[in-house]
């Protein structure tokens, strides 16, 4: 798949609550074929301070509109929650290899997403592309299974009602849903459900998807999870985000950042 | 107002002196999207290493203050892959490719690789990278010493025809001292500079931010030593200097060819922003219109002091 390089003027920036803000770009070329599981990379400054780009999943994309979602943690971030509407961002995309999910929603497998935190971003996007397949029979109904420390870090659940999931939650400090983790629910489901019929995607932590992981190869069931990794090109150029997997070292950047996690050597 | 940016390296003739550094430009591929390649005065690849190289442990990479630090641990496909997999492509652009070799360890298995890559028609030079701070050798880099520098340069000279670039450490007390070893050794270039060690520090965690400890500086906050440096070597040594140490811009190309490279090379700029090259080419020849230099070759060195 073709990468470009544009300037992207915002279209949109709002935030949603707290920290977390939602933006959409005019971006025509990068929207056109981007996949859920696939990013841009995203200059904030040009004088070097932050240096690198930051890489943010794409949340949507809706014919020349590329939509991220996004939580303030650092300076990048900051610098990017000030753009106001109508200014310019230089970003490089449709990055990276997403979620293969073309099996999916013709009475095929049920779909269970797997969310921890800001994990929600291209899973919405996911939830969207997986909605839009026809002929879903109700069995094959997408699960989502979300994740948060707390009800504030809660994001996104409308977006999955509205695309008629199922939508489960937890929360580390019971504030919300069940209390504990999502790889716990996700556990405790999966006994009451068909592994063979059933194939995870999941994004979120390291712990998170690890965990996940170890369920799904446990069950021998297909999980397919969105790494992230440190990244300084984001282009498969530098080989700073490489993860071990079955078949030597890939990187996150261009071979991923989905990958199997029958693959994945933690 | 006609202007030329052609330049010579040893036998090498480039259409112009910009180059890409080895380790921030992959085997070119990854980069198709972003320039047209051909517009390049050369690619110096990846370093390649004679078998296939794993790298280092991650974290390789971090960010710092108008820089960065990678301890990558030249992870490559090693030889065999790399003319199966990678040298088709690079044919295919038709421009001059630098092979950036290396091999810490065992100086056989660096020879075998040059004496390897001399008989492949389409490398146009081979650059010894002597000089990468991460990987383990016997403690000490090649680079870190002129008479283990002048054995080296010397047997690679006995056995290629190519042009031999030489690339130099940053991480010693005279690099002056080391450039003359090189070109008393036959080198037809010095490249430099390779990365300066550094290391940052998650003072939360009290660990270092890469996984190895110590890494490689690069970026636009090493480029006033870089270009110290090439000012240095370019006094002491009469064959072309190619520099190189955080070039962002044209303006930051001009200062290592004012200092006096003979070439440039672009790097961690590439990773930030992969259509960079082509830029700096042109902003070149824009220079040299405005203020009406026939040649690049005048102002290799011009600086006044």
């Amino acid at each position: 798949m073709k990468n470009f390089q544009l300037k992207a003027k915002i279209l949109a920036q709002t935030r949603i609550k707290d920290n977390y803000w939602y933006c959409e770009l005019d971006a025509a070329q990068a929207a056109k074929n981007a996949l859920p599981g696939q990013f841009i990379n995203i200059r904030v400054s040009d004088n070097f301070d932050p240096f690198l780009r930051r890489p943010l999943s794409i949340h949507g994309a809706n014919g020349a509109r590329i939509k991220i979602l996004y939580e303030v943690v650092g300076k990048a971030t900051e610098i990017l929650a000030q753009k106001r509407k109508g200014e310019l961002l230089d970003i490089i995309g449709p990055l990276g290899k997403g979620f293969d999910f073309r099996k999916e929603g013709s009475g095929g497998r049920k779909p269970i997403l797997v969310d921890g935190g800001m994990g929600v971003a291209p899973l919405v996007f996911l939830a969207e592309k997986l909605a839009g397949a026809k002929s879903q029979k109700p069995k094959a109904k997408t699960l989502v299974l979300i994740g948060a420390r707390t009800k504030e870090g809660l994001l996104c659940l409308k977006d999955f009602k509205k695309l008629g999931c199922a939508v489960k939650i937890t929360t580390d400090d019971g504030s919300a849903g069940f209390k504990g983790r999502v790889s716990g629910l996700l556990k405790n489901l999966l006994s009451t459900l068909q592994p063979a019929a059933c194939s995870i995607y999941a994004c979120g932590p390291q712990p998170m998807l690890k965990a996940v992981a170890d369920i799904a190869n446990g069950s021998r069931i297909s999980a397919q999870l969105s790494l992230e990794e440190h990244m300084s090109c984001g282009i498969g150029a530098c080989l700073g985000c490489v993860v071990k997997t079955q078949d030597g070292l890939k990187r996150v950047c261009k071979e991923g950042p989905v990958f199997l996690a029958k693959d994945l050597i933690w | 107002m006609k202007t030329n940016l052609a330049v010579e390296i040893g036998k090498l003739k480039l259409k112009n002196p910009v180059m890409v550094a080895s380790g921030t430009f992959g085997y070119a591929e990854e980069f198709k999207d972003f320039m047209d390649l051909k517009k390049l005065g050369a690619i110096v690849t990846k370093t390649l290493t004679l078998k296939p190289r794993e790298g280092n442990p991650s974290p390789r990479t971090c960010e710092t203050s108008a820089g960065m630090l990678n301890s990558i641990g030249l992870e490559n496909p090693g030889l065999e892959s790399f003319i199966k997999d990678k040298l088709p492509f690079l044919k295919k652009l038709g421009i001059p490719i630098i092979m950036s070799v290396a091999s810490e360890e065992e100086a056989q298995e660096f020879l075998e690789l040059v004496s390897r890559l001399s008989t492949i028609e389409e490398v146009a030079a081979i650059e010894l990278n002597i000089s990468c701070p991460n990987v383990r050798g016997k403690g000490k880099l090649i680079a870190q010493d002129p008479e283990a520098t002048y054995k080296i340069v010397q047997e690679a000279r006995k056995i290629t025809a190519k042009t031999l670039i030489t690339k130099l450490s940053p991480n010693v007390t005279s690099i002056a001292e080391i450039a003359k070893s090189a070109e008393a050794a036959g080198s037809d270039a010095i490249s430099l500079i390779n990365t300066l060690t550094g290391m940052s520090i998650d003072v939360e965690q009290r660990k270092p931010k890469i996984a190895c400890g110590i890494a490689g500086l690069s970026g636009p906050a090493i480029r006033p030593v870089a270009v110290r440096m090439v000012w240095e070597v370019f006094n002491k040594v009469r064959i072309p200097v190619i520099g190189m140490g955080g070039i962002m811009d044209v303006q930051s190309a001009l200062e290592f060819i004012i200092a006096g490279s003979s070439a440039v090379s672009i790097g961690t700029a590439n990773f930030i922003d992969p259509g960079i090259s082509a830029q700096i080419i042109s902003g070149l020849k824009e220079y040299l219109t405005r203020n009406k230099i026939a040649d690049i070759k005048e102002l290799v060195g011009s600086l006044k002091i």
